[in-house]
């Protein structure tokens, strides 16, 4: 396998941790009380950390001279491979919930399979990375629950946002060119095989939660590919712009 | 990025040194005590240093990093540290002495893995309070102050504190 596809695969998957701890940093001293605040802000440090190895480990791949700060800077828009999802702004409380709730099954059954990866680099962080995310999983499907089967008010918010983000579900599943490539030399995961088990850890926490699970069946996707909603760019000039203001700049 | 080591190789000339090294958000732990230590070897002059993160996120690795060139340098020896990934860290590798220093500091050392799934999720007044020994306690939060702890309160003596959570 080629180190370029072996790249584009890592940044399907990196990228995810960087967009989603991106907008979970922006929560840091605005949460709705002191507890979800400091929970979603360590999510963001977890996921941020789980990016630095990743770039860290394309970064040696290239070899080029390139940081783990080049990748996650300095790249445009069309070059960042994350799921529409996680770029979702942050509307409010209960749509951040949605968002993260959706994400951490997935995420978690990723790494879970990521960990048999012949590459020993990718296996040894998604390793690392499980004692996390099931964290995230867990506090997010408490949540869902909480807020689901709260107050009326509560309710009909996550009903919204389950509403709206069930579109960017699917995306998750879509394989790519570089994914294909990465699943053939058993260094990547193929998602599809643990689809139905997603589809039944997500139905049965929303059940739980009282919230009616959407029928559309019209899904939104770009992302893995590079096109983006219009958040993105947002969201990138607020992440680059120390580094493309001060280059090179170090902390 | 080296990212596999699997068993611990620690010049015990070294240990004197290591443990001047303390975590910058838990100073009264020494990194030995703490278990992030995976290797510590002389070679041609050079300490070569291997340190694994408690959580992928963990700032305090840099602070760490910098701190052991420095003691290292105080002894006039040249330090390298690298991290590694694998395997991943658990607070098992945490000595008995690290549990009573964090005890002692106000943080409830971590359970066993069934007893803390009891605990974070069960509910189960089980973690004991570091202040006045209850176990009268509540869970506040999941998450604590950082990624390794979670957050406590006490019901006897009501004082709030830190729990490290256990990770497998």
């Amino acid at each position: 396998m080629k180190n370029e596809n072996k790249i584009q695969y890592i940044y399907g998957i990196a990228d995810n941790a960087l967009i989603l701890g991106q907008r979970l940093s922006e929560l840091c001293g605005h949460g709705p009380n002191l507890e979800t605040d400091i929970a979603m802000t360590n999510m963001a440090l977890d996921l941020l950390g789980q990016t630095r190895s990743y770039y860290q480990y394309v970064a040696q791949l290239s070899g080029e001279d390139k940081t783990e700060d080049d990748i996650a800077f300095l790249r445009t828009e069309r070059q960042y491979k994350n799921v529409l999802l996680v770029e979702q702004p942050n509307r409010h409380f209960g749509y951040v919930i949605a968002r993260q709730f959706f994400f951490d099954a997935f995420h978690l059954l990723v790494l879970e399979e990521l960990q048999n990866s012949t590459d020993q680099t990718l296996a040894a962080i998604a390793k690392k990375g499980i004692k996390e995310v099931s964290y995230h999983q867990r506090f997010s499907s408490d949540w869902i629950k909480r807020l689901g089967d709260g107050t009326e008010e509560s309710h009909q918010k996550v009903q919204e946002a389950v509403d709206d983000l069930w579109r960017y579900t699917d995306e998750l599943f879509h394989i790519t060119d570089d994914d294909k490539i990465a699943i053939e030399n058993e260094i990547g995961v193929n998602t599809v095989a643990f689809r139905e088990k997603y589809d039944q850890i997500i139905r049965e926490v929303l059940e739980e939660a009282t919230i009616t699970i959407p029928e559309t069946k019209w899904f939104q996707k770009g992302g893995k590919q590079g096109i983006h909603s219009e958040h993105m760019g947002y969201l990138l000039s607020d992440l680059q712009y120390m580094q493309r203001t001060y280059p090179n700049m170090k902390w | 990025m080296m990212t596999i080591e699997l068993e611990q190789h620690i010049d015990p000339t070294l240990i004197p040194i290591l443990e001047t090294v303390s975590d910058p958000e838990i100073p009264v732990l020494s990194i030995m005590d703490m278990g992030v230590v995976r290797s510590a070897q002389i070679e041609d002059d050079v300490a070569k240093i291997t340190i694994t993160p408690t959580y992928s996120g963990c700032p305090a690795m840099d602070v760490i990093g910098d701190d052991i060139t420095t003691a290292f340098a105080k002894e006039n020896i040249k330090a390298k540290v690298s991290l590694v990934l694998s395997p991943a860290w658990t607070t098992d590798w945490i000595t008995p002495r690290g549990r009573e220093a964090l005890e002692k500091y106000g943080i409830a050392a971590p359970l066993n893995e069934e007893a803390d799934k009891e605990a974070l999720l069960g509910g189960k007044k089980i973690v004991k309070c570091p202040q006045c020994g209850s176990i009268n306690t509540k869970m506040i939060s999941q998450f604590g102050s950082t990624a390794c702890k979670a957050l406590f309160q006490c019901n006897d003596c009501l004082e709030p504190f830190d729990y490290f959570k256990c990770l497998k």
